[in-house]
């Protein structure tokens, strides 16, 4: 009698008993990922619930992540699938307008050069001493594309996945903070205050129903590694200017993007278990995401520069900066930096257009560079 | 293939093609809007 109460007592302390150092540290970075969604508002719809995941899975004993647990359920299904980045994908294609892209098309270039940060920390993680599949996955957080470095790592670098996509959506959310010093140091207070004038509507609905029909044919037929990632933006954004399918359209921005990045964020913080994630790989990884992110945006102001001079100064280099996929930050972070230098200058509309050049270009980037391993053999 | 090679050609290839496939998407974007110019009656369509 006496053995059974104490067993049962025992049965109360066990999870206390078997807490590993690493547990308590990282329901702390749990602690502090909510903090930050809930008191800082820093990407709170993906910080909560990663947050959470963290803190669920190390508390021991309740085999959340193992066989059955409902974490691994939710994991396996859309994360070691690849569906859960797919499916946010078809979500932003339908909020996203590619208009302004689309009234001046050469800014498609800075959405090309705000990804050169993908190679050159994949070259510098590979001097570090990463795999080459691992040195993947840590330059694809200079996609500055949470779903896109997802996609990527499940695939070919799972066990870097928390740290990977940590690093994306923490970084992402920093840019308006990483991005001004460096814009700053790049450009002269002359090139900072010209002025793009206001963009003109000049795009048929026809040209914007064909863009997406077109990005998917082309970038398929170049990259086809990387189809199911433009494919599904393009499908979205398709939906949404064909404006014959309204329903849909409501669906994939609204309801199904917001259940699948509850699913996401928690399935991410259930990967960031104490014994596998506080490792001195993950605070590599978070420094070369770091670095990344910041070459991205020298890139992508050093390219504006250069149209600055082959456009005869009509170019602002600023928007440079936006040509990265974190839309809409980056843009807001070109205007206002802009706006500090001539009160009058508004650059939003053309930021927009890097902005959204840098979405395609961040998974064109992640397409090209899948291909290309693929040429070489290497998956 | 050694790390060396492996990511000098992922620097050349990868910035290079990123940057051949953004530039051909934007001559292509060019000529749809060409083919398909913008036409003031859409704008009161819409409106």
């Amino acid at each position: 009698m006496l053995d059974a109460i104490v067993n049962g007592l025992y049965g109360l302390i066990a999870g206390f008993s078997h807490l590993h150092w690493s547990n308590p540290i990282m329901i702390g970075v749990g602690g502090l990922l909510l903090f930050l969604a809930i008191k800082k508002d820093i990407e709170p719809l993906l910080l909560l619930p990663i947050g959470f995941g963290c803190i669920l899975v190390n508390i021991p004993l309740a085999g959340l992540m193992e066989e059955e647990g409902f974490l691994r359920t939710i994991y396996e299904a859309g994360i070691a699938t690849e569906l859960f980045p797919l499916f946010i994908f078809i979500g932003i294609g339908a909020m996203t307008d590619f208009g302004p892209l689309l009234e001046n098309p050469r800014i498609f270039l800075l959405g090309a050069a705000g990804q050169f940060g993908i190679f050159l920390t994949l070259a510098l993680a590979l001097a570090l001493g990463f795999s080459k599949l691992d040195a993947v996955a840590v330059g694809v957080i200079g996609a500055c594309d949470g779903p896109t470095a997802i996609y990527v790592t499940s695939k070919y670098a799972p066990h870097l996945l928390s740290a990977v996509s940590v690093a994306a959506y923490s970084y992402m959310s920093l840019v308006p903070i990483i991005q001004p010093p460096i814009m700053k140091i790049l450009t002269t207070p002359e090139e900072r205050k010209i002025s793009m004038g206001t963009v003109k509507r000049t795009v048929s609905q026809r040209t914007k129903i064909l863009f997406p029909l077109v990005v998917t044919v082309i970038g398929g037929l170049i990259a086809p590694q990387g189809l199911p990632l433009f494919g599904t933006i393009m499908l979205g954004n398709l939906m949404r200017e064909s404006g014959v399918v309204s329903r849909l359209t409501k669906a994939s921005e609204n309801e199904i993007a917001n259940i699948v990045t509850l699913l996401l964020g928690i399935s991410i913080g259930a990967t960031m278990d104490g014994k596998n994630f506080l490792t001195p790989q993950t605070l590599m990884v978070l420094c070369l995401g770091f670095i990344a992110i910041c070459l991205d945006t020298v890139c992508g102001v050093l390219f504006g520069k250069l149209l600055k001079v082959l456009t005869g100064g009509k170019v602002n280099p600023l928007i440079g900066a936006a040509g990265i996929s974190a839309y809409p930050m980056a843009a807001r972070v070109a205007q206002r930096e802009g706006q500090k230098y001539n009160p009058k200058n508004f650059l939003l509309m053309h930021a927009m257009g890097a902005n959204t050049g840098g979405q395609v270009g961040s998974v064109m980037a992640a397409a090209v560079m899948l291909s290309v391993l693929k040429g070489m053999g290497i998956i | 293939m050694d790390n060396w090679t492996f990511g000098i050609t992922m620097l050349v290839v990868g910035m290079g093609g990123t940057l051949l496939t953004m530039w051909f998407l934007s001559l292509l974007m060019g000529v749809l809007k060409k083919a398909f110019p913008y036409k003031k009656e859409e704008e009161k369509k819409s409106s």
